[in-house]
């Protein structure tokens, strides 16, 4: 099936079979490897994509549904050679180890901030709860996460001063 | 706030990690990333039975789906001699089945076609017929002469695979018959799984007219890897090019080959094309190696003053259905012989006796060196137990037991040589913490009013860092590991290292020792590990065993090749060597400071103006064999409440103090003991790949594997104490395994501290809330 959705605001498209999962249509059409495959069970979160601003497992979701719409991937984050808050975060902060899970929680947590630009601790670790980290025990991103919603706030009145 | 990687004078401190750069933009190269041209997929037929015999198996349907290129069977590998092969602990394992099936979901065949899901879809139609047989899923039941024996291809009919031993029977024997107290438990540690979030895979890629074979691996051995590949396969090994690239996470998972590697290996040969296999998450929790499954039983005397006189454990340890553990060869039972712990015992005995059931195989080092996490749960265990027959405070009885400071080197009874430690201080800095007489006194005040709070206490020791290579070797390697650096013109210098990361920030931290003695930044080091071509050989990532070993190697090549810089340095000054100094940054003239020269000075002129008939090049490389190991030390606090009603318990507050001798990087050396506890309280809490009668997998996936999310994540508290290691270059002793080792059992204690006051001296882990609430049940509390 043609499928043209578009990709970190670039319009795509791919012809593939019905059967096609997000993830692989990311990854093997479109060669944005940064979207993980961890458990191909939407236990672990390693696939989470932005899909018309919500935070989805693009394990669990057929290329063919995204068909029209709009899709983030971590490769998106980046802006003008900046990186995102939340990328600045983890890497500050030491929110990561091994990579594999960090792009699942960049995206869960850039919707999660996008929704309460202001997060608990609390409210974080129950947003990353779809999201398994075998490395860190959560806590750096955690901190990390505190991090990127404060500067994207200062951002925000830096803004609105200027404005 | 981490420091930036421009950084001087880095060791020790935070340096940000220099991989992330590539990581948090999601550029990281894993396995499954890798695509090459014309490259095939490989599914695996997996047996739905424990134990059964093959009768018939029918491939035509599969070879007539139009893209399938090769169905392989167990009979087409034995053609080749390929049927079997052998496992890193001297055992041999089937890669495609022959005969019988041993394990649910063994492999029993391959099928490759042009994308994995065509694979998985010729796979589906590989007819395969069984005759099932009982299955043999207790290990003390497969130990009983009544057991049908499983292992057909052994001459020894029988179900167990060793029996082995170390220590004093009799003196034992004799001290607990006059010992004041005697304490026994069963003690278990269940069958887990490392279960990274990558899961293992390779990419075959062999070159008929070049007679060359490229292997991208999910390896921490790549090195070891191309050898037993060398040796299995046949090929020469200059012509097998093994590359690890990202690995995301390993445990120990990623030390063992397992049959889809070579299945793909074979399906390259025979196509002359690349193959992938990536096992799904289903195939890495039920076939590719368990950790764990060891039935403990001690004994532990003491006299009346709370004195430890003698240990005796013994132990059925499960394999499963090969002995895949990954220990070195001499060491069947791993390093379980530390199972006398911090503590000073005069005589000790441990007996452990391995046995083959209708299971996954395995027995890797899950995050731990080699059977540690399962002797450091049992002593640690057994002290607690002894705390509560005693009456005494379990940190008084603790103290009471320590190998003093200055008993190191200490000649442990089991035969080990301690290199250091101050187990006291330690503890007191972690109980300092907590802040311990206070969270008594609290606990004594909940107490009366009914309610369950538990302090647990861990006072652990381990043994890491394998060689030394007279006592080490993996399949007659030794295990030593291996460092080269290369000095450009520019003072800019790549490093390449015997070992593999998989999250522990190599490219960072041993950037930070040779940046260190070179009087460079992180950021002016490169460090390679992985590619068998460029990198020296070297045994690999795991056990602990990189900073002991690589870091050593890292550390004393920087000094050979500081050590040549130095003549050069003193040509650059006019001077005789002996008058020039190394200040830690710059080779100074002695008595004038005013004339120093910088190490990229020197690197420029060691290819532009030498000392006339010196060898140009500013290089080294250095095999580093350690004199003896290392051995970490921690002292870990575990707060927990108990709800009446669930059973749930929560971890209140957790402590943890380690002792990993000198710290290269203290923001990774947090994170690898967050992450490590984090594990260990998973395998306290909520871990284990349990069976049925039948030997049905009760676990096979994320949904009953329970991984912890961030909700449930304890905050983890972390404190340090410096007890340098006297024989490593740095001083340095390893760290990644510590908190996994030592955490479970202060998680226990806790509950089990929690729930004294009934009289509970043990649950079995994991500790379920249903678990718990059963207790809490029979002894009429719970609510």
């Amino acid at each position: 099936m043609h499928i043209e959705v578009t990709v970190n605001g670039r319009l795509r498209s791919a012809d593939v079979e019905a059967r096609t999962l997000l993830a692989y249509l990311l990854r093997d059409e479109f060669n944005l490897t940064g979207t993980h495959v961890g458990c191909d069970t939407t236990s672990c979160g390693a696939c989470t994509v932005i899909w018309d601003g919500l935070p989805v497992k693009s394990c669990t979701v057929l290329a063919g549904q995204v068909d029209g719409g709009a899709i983030t991937t971590v490769e998106g984050l980046e802006q003008d050679a900046q990186l995102h808050p939340l990328q600045q975060g983890f890497w500050d902060n030491h929110g990561l180890q091994c990579g594999f899970c960090t792009p699942g929680m960049l995206m869960t947590t850039y919707a999660l901030l996008q929704r309460r630009p202001h997060p608990t601790e609390t409210e974080i670790r129950q947003a990353i709860s779809g999201n398994l980290c075998r490395c860190t025990g959560y806590q750096n991103i955690v901190a990390a996460v505190q991090q990127a919603a404060a500067r994207l706030s200062a951002q925000d009145a830096m803004e609105e001063v200027q404005a | 706030m981490a420091l930036e990687i421009t950084e001087s004078r880095p060791l020790g401190k935070p340096i940000k990690r220099k991989e992330d750069a590539r990581f948090v933009r999601g550029q990281g190269r894993y396995l499954d990333d890798i695509k090459l041209p014309d490259m095939l997929y490989l599914a695996l037929v997996r047996s739905p039975y424990a134990h059964a015999r093959i009768t018939r198996i029918d491939t035509s349907r599969a070879q007539a789906l139009p893209g399938v290129r090769l169905v392989l069977t167990g009979e087409d590998l034995a053609k080749m001699n390929l049927a079997w092969m052998p496992t890193l602990a001297g055992d041999q394992q089937m890669v495609l089945a022959t005969g019988k099936v041993l394990f649910q979901y063994q492999e029993v065949a391959a099928v490759v076609a042009d994308s994995r899901a065509l694979a998985e879809d010729g796979a589906q139609l590989v007819e395969v017929e069984y005759d099932p047989l009982p299955a043999v899923v207790d290990p003390f039941w497969a130990l009983s002469p009544q057991a049908p024996v499983l292992r057909e291809d052994r001459e020894e009919a029988s179900n167990r695979i060793f029996h082995w031993e170390v220590g004093d029977l009799d003196g034992t024997e004799r001290a607990l018959r006059d010992a004041a107290t005697v304490v026994t438990e069963r003690i278990r540690m269940p069958r887990v799984h490392p279960a990274p979030l990558e899961p293992c895979g390779c990419i075959a890629d062999y070159n008929a007219a070049r007679g060359h074979l490229t292997w991208y691996v999910t390896s921490q051995a790549p090195h070891a890897h191309r050898t037993v590949l060398a040796m299995v396969a046949g090929l020469p090994e200059h012509k097998i090019h093994v590359i690890s690239p990202d690995i995301g996470g390993g445990f120990g998972n990623k030390v063992p080959v397992f049959p889809g590697y070579v299945a793909a290996i074979v399906a390259s040969i025979s196509l002359n094309r690349p193959v992938k296999w990536i096992e799904a998450r289903t195939e890495n929790l039920t076939s590719t190696n368990f950790a764990r499954d060891y039935h403990m039983e001690v004994a532990l005397g003491a006299d009346r003053d709370g004195r430890v006189t003698a240990l005796r454990v013994s132990t059925v340890a499960d394999h499963g259905a090969f002995d895949a553990a990954a220990d070195p060869t001499k060491f069947p039972a791993g390093l379980f012989s530390i199972v006398t712990g911090s503590y000073d015992f005069p005589v000790a005995y441990a007996a452990v006796d391995g046995v083959y059931t209708n299971k996954a195989p395995g027995g890797v080092a899950y995050r731990c060196s080699f059977r540690v996490t399962e002797a450091s749960f049992l002593i640690e265990r057994a002290m607690n137990t002894l705390a509560l027959r005693l009456n005494m405070d379990p940190a008084e009885l603790r103290q009471r037991n320590f190998i003093a400071p200055e008993r190191f080197p200490y000649q442990s009874p089991l035969g080990w040589t301690y290199d250091s430690g101050h187990y006291a201080a330690t503890l007191q800095k972690a109980l300092d913490i907590v802040d311990y007489p206070a969270l008594r006194r609290e606990q004594a005040e909940r107490r009366a009013r009914g309610e369950l709070m538990g302090i647990g206490l861990s006072t652990f020791t381990e043994i890491v860092g394998a060689g030394p290579s007279s006592t080490f070797d993996i399949l007659g390697i030794k295990m030593f590991d291996s460092c080269e650096i290369r000095v450009h013109p520019t003072g800019k210098v790549i490093a390449r290292l015997g070992t593999r990361h998989q999250g522990q920030g190599h490219e960072t931290t041993f950037a930070q020792v040779i940046a260190e003695e070179l009087g460079l930044t992180t950021d002016d080091v490169l460090i390679e590990e992985g590619d068998t071509d460029t990198a020296p050989y070297g045994l690999g990532t795991y056990a602990s065993r990189s900073t002991p070993l690589a870091g050593g190697a890292a550390a004393l090549a920087a000094r050979r090749v500081r050590d040549k810089a130095k003549k050069i340095a003193a040509h650059l000054l006019e001077v005789d060597e002996a008058e020039v100094e190394w200040d830690g940054q710059n080779f100074v003239a002695m008595g004038a400071p005013d004339r120093s020269v910088t190490m990229p000075a020197v690197a420029l002129a060691a290819y532009t103006n030498l000392p006339h008939g010196m060898e140009p090049g500013l290089e080294a490389t250095y095999y580093y064999d350690p004199p003896n190991l290392t051995f970490p030390n921690g002292a870990y606090v575990a707060v927990v409440d108990i709800d009446k009603g669930t059973g749930a318990v929560t971890v209140r507050r957790f402590v943890a103090v380690d002792d990993c001798g000198t710290v290269i990087n203290p923001m990774v050396v947090d994170g690898q003991i967050h992450g490590g506890l984090t594990e260990g309280f998973a395998i306290a809490f909520m871990q284990e790949i349990p069976f049925d009668e039948d030997g049905n997998c009760l676990a096979p996936n994320f949904m009953d594997y329970l991984v912890p999310t961030a909700v449930e994540t304890p905050h983890w508290e972390t404190g340090r104490t410096v007890t340098p290691s006297p024989h490593h270059p740095i001083g340095a002793k390893g760290v990644g395994e510590s908190p996994n080792v030592g955490s479970p059992a202060a998680f226990a204690n806790a509950v089990i501290d929690a729930l004294s006051p009934l009289g509970v001296t043990n649950i079995d882990i994991p500790l379920f809330p249903w678990k718990v609430w059963e207790v809490l049940r029979e002894h009429g509390v719970a609510e």
